[in-house]
Order: structure tokens, then sequence, then C-alpha cells
């Protein structure tokens, strides 16, 4: 009898443990590839891997981001090599989260992490600055900007290993 | 008791006798509306798990008092009343709805002692009472002056109006059994509970009811995945949630009605000794019934207007009218055992097993269960050959059916995407 088939399966759910996930009690993590929030990365010695190419900002389809370079100086450096980002801003409530950005960096500077609680209640505020994208130093190494040997970061993009 | 203790206290005859009914009313008024609270918690929590969910779970110790946010929402929201609204009626729908519910309460046997007061006519009374409700939706519609209001009204009216036809027949059964009206009597009756005795006449109750109450699978009146809202379109704030209310007491109230018609109402052990137990035992029977309902609602999709009705008018009616006509002559062949010898046989001195069975089970109940055991077997051939019927008259009506397709001629449709009839044919021989 099918009309019994039908009542034992919803009687069975009841005599399940529920699939809800208390979302702020309980919190599933975001898969690996998850695309929230960016990040500004750093050097494993504390400089930043942005160099205000601005790449990101001409491959971004919904123009959320803005790049301002200026130029890196030994006694102040910011990145290894000429230029820094002097400012970088990106707004979220334009960003897609397509991650173009993440593609089109040349220092893989900027990724997509798992932060997904972006709110705010005015839309200055949606705007991101370095100061909170930019990740904190390493720990125990100093910030940027900061002073260094003459001669040493020439380089604006590291070498990188053939992916093949 | 409250009487007595104002006519000690020295207050006048007749003010105390009016203090006294004055709070057994406003005990049996209030019953449902607090009820109702904890109900639609209850049912809220049911659903949750039959859909893989939790239900409500933030206000109060698990969600309990997530009703009382609700109706406190709902008393502080706005009461708009449409433009050229009939004001009268528009905001009398709303009390009737609830005031036809809550009259109900007054004639439910909740223990031996406890009853609002027991009418004679108790069972035809609820019928009466609860049929006003029909009334007070049509007044909604109608004061709204809103025209989906209105037609909502129509639909709701004809379906609640449809649907009492068998459920007032299949209330009949325990009526004809317990040879009365007055609902102590009904629950008197039952030393054998009507379910077994009239198991037929307990589904035709439970389903024509639930369809009364428009609860899915027959929420027609609502169908709020279909529409915004039925005759209620207008209300809003504490009006619109009288008609919740409304809905809530009315099902669970239907669910204590079952009880008392099939399940034996408050009859348990030792509830003629303490009153107190019988009411634990209806309320037990009652969310038991209110359990399965719940659980209909939960699996059943909700059924057409068209469904709706045919099942009434075309199922249902005929069948309880065949099946009253069918106790009735059950009924003289094996009528109600008289009980006095049983008692006799219980209350004299020990005599072998006989009389130990009669002390261990209740005389009334082993003198009964003869009956009981004929008007079981007399439902079971009932719902067979009721079910042979159906089945042949179903055969008749897909044969018909076939026979229309197969005689139409699909040579003339031609083409790569013309029907051919042979996998039809194939079908039929299957089956």
């Amino acid at each position: 009898m099918n009309v019994i088939r039908g009542f034992a399966t919803t009687l069975k759910y009841l005599f399940q443990q529920p699939a809800t996930i208390q979302y702020p009690d309980e919190e599933r993590p975001p898969r690996e590839r998850y695309k929230g929030r960016h990040a500004l990365k750093r050097y494993d010695n504390g400089l930043e891997k942005c160099i205000g190419c601005s790449l990101c900002a001409a491959a971004c389809p919904a123009d959320a981001i803005w790049v301002e370079a200026a130029e890196n100086t030994d006694e102040e450096r910011y990145s290894p090599g000429e230029r820094y980002a002097k400012t970088y801003e990106i707004n979220m409530l334009r960003c897609i989260f397509c991650g173009y950005c993440e593609d089109a960096c040349p220092t893989e500077a900027i990724v997509l992490e798992h932060e997904h609680r972006l709110s705010f209640t005015n839309r200055r505020d949606a705007i991101y600055t370095k100061a909170e994208l930019l990740d904190p130093p390493p720990a125990g190494l100093e910030g940027t900007p900061r002073q260094t040997e003459p001669g040493v970061y020439t380089r604006s993009i590291p070498e990188m290993k053939n992916p093949a | 008791m409250v009487k007595d203790a104002l006519i000690q206290a020295g207050m006048n005859i007749g003010w105390a006798t009016f203090i006294d009914l004055l709070l057994g009313v406003i005990v049996a008024a209030s019953f449902g509306m607090v009820w109702v609270l904890l109900g639609i918690w209850i049912e809220r929590k049911w659903a949750g798990r039959f859909q893989n969910r939790i239900g409500p779970n933030r206000v109060g110790p698990y969600g309990s008092i997530q009703s009382v946010a609700d109706a406190l929402k709902l008393l502080t929201k706005e009461v708009i009343i449409p433009r050229n609204a009939d004001r009268p009626v528009y905001f009398l729908a709303p009390v009737l709805v609830v005031a036809s519910v809550i009259l109900i309460a007054a004639v439910i046997p909740f223990s031996p002692v406890v009853i609002g007061t027991d009418l004679s006519i108790g069972i035809l009374y609820v019928m009466a009472v609860s049929s006003i409700g029909a009334i007070g939706i049509m007044m909604a519609g109608w004061g709204s002056n809103n025209k989906y209001a209105l037609l909502g009204a129509f639909r709701v009216v004809a379906q609640l109006i449809s649907y009492e036809v068998p459920t007032v027949l299949s209330a009949m059964i325990p009526v004809m059994i317990a040879g009365t009206l007055s609902m102590q009597g009904l629950v008197h009756g039952q030393h054998v509970w009507f379910i077994v005795s009239a198991p037929v006449a307990a589904v035709l109750f439970f389903i024509a009811s639930q369809a009364e109450l428009g609860r899915a699978p027959f929420d027609l009146l609502e169908a709020e995945s279909e529409l915004v809202a039925g005759f209620n379109i207008e209300y809003s704030g504490m009006a619109f949630a009288m008609f919740y209310l409304a809905e809530f007491m009315h099902s669970f109230f239907v669910a204590i009605l079952f009880s008392v018609l099939f399940l034996g109402g408050w009859r348990g052990p030792g509830a003629e000794q303490i009153p107190f137990l019988g009411i634990v035992y209806l309320f037990i029977k009652s969310i038991l019934v209110y359990f399965v309902s719940v659980w209909l609602r939960l699996t059943v999709p909700r059924v057409r207007i068209d469904q709706l009705l045919n099942l009434n008018w075309k199922f249902l009616v005929p069948l309880a009218m065949i099946y009253v006509i069918f106790m009735a002559f059950v009924l003289k062949i094996a009528p109600v055992p008289d009980l006095s010898g049983a008692q006799a046989i219980a209350a004299g001195p020990y005599e072998g097993v006989a009389s130990g069975i009669y002390r261990l089970l209740g005389p009334d109940f082993v003198a009964t269960l003869p009956q009981a055991g004929v008007l079981l077997l007399a439902n079971v051939l009932f719902v067979v050959v009721a079910a042979a019927v159906l089945r042949e008259v179903s055969r008749r009506r897909r044969m018909r059916v076939e026979d229309l397709v197969d005689e139409t001629d699909y040579s003339g449709a031609g083409g790569a995407g013309g029907y051919t009839p042979a996998d039809h044919s194939e079908t039929a021989a299957a089956r």
C-alpha cells in the first residue's frame, strides 16, 4: 500500500536527527576553494606582496577595486621592487567574489579567503581599505614600512617555479 | 465549591451563584486560548521534526514561549481597516469565528464531573455551534469589501458546509450505539471504545473533520503556497490572529471530540474514582489524535477544489449514508446488551473463572464485548464490500476511458510525431 509507505516515510524523519545547523552557535567549515573576503598577503619576511600594478582593478568585472601606487624607497620600503600600493580599496557592495583579481595578480598578493561575515550599516563602511585587507606581518617580524639595505629588494616579481 | 464558600462568607445566594458561574465560564473560555499557546508550539516542533528541521528553539527553553512572543507581536501590530469596509461586520467576523470554537468547550466532558454543562443534545450543539464559524467567515469575506476576500469566503463556505454532512453522519454512529446525544452519555456508553465497534465511522469522521477544519491537505481556504490568503486577506494584527487562534483551537477541540466520540473520552483505569485522571486520559488521547492530524497534514499534498468536492459528494456522503443505514440494521441484530446481569455477577460472591474475568476487566466491558465483536465484524464486512464496489466502479470507468482512446483514429495524424496506439495496448495488456 503506497499510502502506508508515504506515511511511514514522514514518520521516519521524526526519529532522525534534524539536518539543521544552528548557524551562529555551530558553524560548518567553508569549503577549501570557497571565495570569501579578500586578503592582501605578505612574504615570509614581512614585506607586502602587492606592488600596486592595478592588474586586479583592470580584471575586475564589477569595477570594485581601486589601487593607487607610490614609489618604494630603501628608507621606507613596503614591498620589494619599485612600487607599492599606497591605497588599496575594494567596495564590497560591488564585488561579486568572482576571483578574477586573484587570477590576474602577478605576485599572488590578493587571495579570496574564507571570511564571509561582511556586514555594514552604511555605504562608506562597505569600502574595505588596506587597513582591513592587509594580513598582519608574520609573528616576530616588523611590519611595513621598514628600512632596508639598499640593493637587496630590486625585483618586484619574485622568482617563481615553473608550475609544470 | 466556590459558591458554598461565598455563601459561608455571608454573601447573597444570587451573587454567589453568579460569581460561581462566571468563574466557570472564564475557565472554560480561556482554557482553549491558553492551550493554543502551548499547542502551536507542540505542532511547530512536530512539524519541524517531520521536515528534518528543529522547529522553534530560540524563545524560552526549547522555544516553548515562541507563541507568546508571536501573540505579543501581533498585538502590537496595527489593525488596518480597508476603506469602505463594512465596519461592524468586519469586526464582528473574527469574534464570531473564535466564539463558535470556544462555545464547543462548554459541553466537552473532561472527566466524570468536570464539564461545562451536560446538555441532553450535546453533540448536536457541537455541530450547530461549529457551523456558526462558516457565517463568520462569510462575514469576513463580505465585510472586507474585497472581491478576492469574498471569492475566498465562497470557497471556504462551500468546503465547510459540504463536509459538515459526512461529519454529522459519521458522528451519528456513536449516538446510535450509545442511544444518547449527551456528551457524558456518549462517554458512559463506551464500555468498548467506539473506534473498535465502528472503525469506519471513526475514519470517516476523522477525514471529514480535518476538511471542516480547513487544515492541510484540505487547506484550500488558505493555500499559503499558492495564495496570499483567502477570506482573511484584509485582516491584520490581532483581528488576523483571531482567525488563526480559532483555527488552532478548533483543530484541538476536534481532536478532543474525536476522543470523546470514538476513544472513550475520559475513560481509563481509575478515572471514575479520581476525576483528575479522566482529564489526563482525555488529554493523552486527544494529543494522540492531534498528532495523527499533524502527521496527515505534513504528509499529504493539498487537494484541488474539484477533488475536494468530488471526494465529499461522490464518496464520503454516499458511503456515510449507506453506512448509517447499514449500522442501524446491525444494531437491530446486535442491540446494546443489558448490563445489570454482568454487574450482578461481578458484585456477587466469587464463583469460578467467569466471575474473576468480570471483576478484572470490569463487568460492563466484558458484557459489551460480544456486541462490539459483532459490530466490528459487520464493519469489516462493510469495508470489504465497499472496497469491492469501488474497485468495480473504477475498473468500469477505466475501461470506458480506454475504449474511448482505442476507438480514436490516429492514422489521420501521420508524420513522425504522430501518436501510435501500440504503446497504449501494451500497457493495457500488462495490466
